[in-house]
């Protein structure tokens, strides 16, 4: 049973910090670059229009959403499942998510590194 | 990519692993904190601690780092390329704390590194008609190089 919620509470870290790292990516996007920007209107102008942007709140609260999961998957689970679990699932949901809502060419050279990386993270923590 | 840009990315690995293992050191110091009501001033003074302080400051500097990386470079770009904080984490618990390293432990390390060597060769920016950066992807010679 317990096993149970340690795997909801990964499936939440990995949907959330998903979420999270897509509207994230679409709001810096939206701005445009940053150093761009800043050469052209000093850095004032850069804050002022990352704040603005309303998916940069919610990729936020994304964030916390998946913080706040981990302490919780944490105290249900183990360290050693819990942490690479999630942190390997979230490179593999993030090169689909980024594929389907971010319209990025996810080529064969992401998808074999999004892999290694992922299987690098699981035996790192075996 | 510019000099520039690699050292944005090089900032988010060194930062966010700086950050972590302050904030680490400084919550150990503070000993068992429990999360609840009772104990939440405890919580809201542990950013007193000098560790903490300064891993919150680094912290900061990361998420500077990750955002301005995003807004130049793809999502499924920039978190492999940056996955070497995993590397660094281990290779400082090796040489500085003197930590075992395992077979399976080497395998992962090199796995990771085989990953980031992928995604770095390739380019930052893939061509896109939906996305306005489109008109500088265009500009930048690596991203015109189209992925199979």
């Amino acid at each position: 049973m317990k096993d149970l919620y340690a795997w909801a509470a990964i499936a939440l870290i990995v949907l959330a910090s998903t979420s999270g790292d897509v509207l994230l990516s679409f709001s810096m996007k939206r701005v445009g670059d940053v150093g761009e920007l800043w050469k052209r209107h000093g850095v004032l102008a850069v804050i002022g229009r990352v704040l603005t942007t309303p998916t940069f709140a919610l990729g936020l609260v994304a964030m916390a959403v998946a913080f706040y999961s981990l302490l919780f998957g944490l105290s249900w689970g183990n360290l050693s499942l819990v942490v690479p679990a999630s942190a390997s699932l979230t490179f593999v949901a993030n090169a689909v998510a980024a594929r389907i809502f971010l319209h990025e060419r996810v080529g064969r050279r992401r998808w074999i590194a999004a892999l290694l990386v992922a299987g690098g993270v699981v035996l790192m923590a075996v | 990519m510019s000099f520039r840009k690699y050292l944005v990315l090089a900032g988010i690995t060194v930062f966010s692993t700086a950050g972590d293992s302050l904030l680490a050191r400084g919550m150990k110091e503070l000993g068992n904190v429990n999360l609840s009501l009772h104990n939440l001033s405890a919580l809201l003074l542990a950013i007193l601690n000098p560790w903490v302080t300064a891993g919150i400051l680094l912290l900061l500097a990361f998420f500077s780092c990750y955002m301005s990386a995003l807004s130049w470079a793809d999502l499924t770009y920039v978190l492999p390329a940056t996955s070497l904080a995993y590397v660094f984490v281990a290779l400082i618990g090796h040489f500085r704390l003197h930590e075992e390293i395992s077979a399976t432990r080497w395998l992962g390390i090199a796995l990771i590194a085989a990953g980031v060597g992928f995604v770095a060769a390739g380019p930052s920016v893939t061509p896109d008609h939906h996305r306005e950066s489109t008109r500088d992807a265009a500009r930048d010679p690596v991203s015109q190089e189209v992925e199979s």
